[in-house]
């Protein structure tokens, strides 16, 4: 068993555009399931992640319901990944770029997110065995 | 009579897994549902699309388990049974190593050299 590290992940997709957020949260899970803490630090249309007014909807072409659609959320997601750091007694730390919330108007975010910036980027890679930045890409 | 649509799907795999699809092959089933008459082409890495017998492992985070993994050829079957035309690139098969016969059964082989000629069937050919 690997020792305990702390790794930070740099994300710049917003939800529902590309699959590079669904494997970036999947690398947390990994990270959290294999006992590391975790830094992310969510810039441009990554902060809209966890933003909290995301809906779930029915889907007509799929003939599902509301309920039955059970529509991904990644801000479900993301409360999922702090629910599990906070069983495994482990650090999930999410920051929010605040100039880029402020210009997308994403201020509502699940709770165990914070509003930071480029500073906590700074101190994360200066604390962490690692960073991984997950680009957005053409 | 409707204006005759082509749609390409160019940009796959985009975010089907939030999507729990794609979202053109969605949007094509919504306007051919509001009475349009369109076919697809699979284009580049869409050409996977069409390869029956894929399977999607479920999704999970921390204790989320997401249900309704995307069924990409299943929504391409539901398409072609709604009378429209599914085509693919040959060449972008071929060259991902994937033979016809791994294919959906309907879906309709069009070469490159050819698609000027696909095109001018159509009186608007939308790429996503």
């Amino acid at each position: 068993m690997p020792s305990k590290r702390t790794l930070t992940f740099a994300l710049m997709d917003p939800p529902f555009e590309s699959a590079r957020s669904t494997t970036a949260l999947r690398l947390v899970d990994r990270a959290l399931q294999r006992g590391h803490d975790v830094n992310v630090f969510a810039y441009e249309g990554a902060v809209a992640l966890c933003f909290a007014r995301q809906k779930p909807h029915a889907n007509a072409v799929h003939g599902r319901s509301v309920e039955e659609e059970d529509h991904p959320l990644p801000r479900d997601w993301v409360a999922a990944l702090l629910e599990l750091a906070r069983e495994r007694g482990l650090r999930l730390d999410w920051a929010n770029c605040g100039l880029c919330v402020d210009e997308r108007g994403v201020e509502e975010s699940i709770p165990g997110t914070r509003r930071g910036s480029p500073a906590d980027l700074a101190r994360f890679i200066e604390e962490s065995d690692n960073t991984l930045v997950i680009p957005t890409s053409d | 009579m409707g204006k005759r649509q082509l749609h390409i799907v160019d940009a796959a795999y985009r975010a089907t897994l939030e999507e729990q699809d794609d979202t053109i092959v969605w949007l094509c089933h919504a306007l051919r549902g509001a009475g349009a008459e369109l076919d697809l082409l699979l284009h580049g890495n869409a050409v996977g699309y069409g390869v029956a017998g894929q399977e999607v492992a479920p999704l999970c985070f921390g204790a989320r388990l997401q249900r309704h993994a995307p069924d990409l050829p299943g929504d391409l079957a539901k398409l072609l049974a709604k009378r429209a035309t599914c085509f693919y690139v040959e060449e972008d098969a071929t060259e991902r190593g994937i033979d016809p016969g791994e294919l959906l059964e309907g879906l309709v082989p069009v070469l490159r050299a050819k698609l000027a000629t696909l095109f001018s069937r159509y009186d608007q050919v939308h790429r996503w």
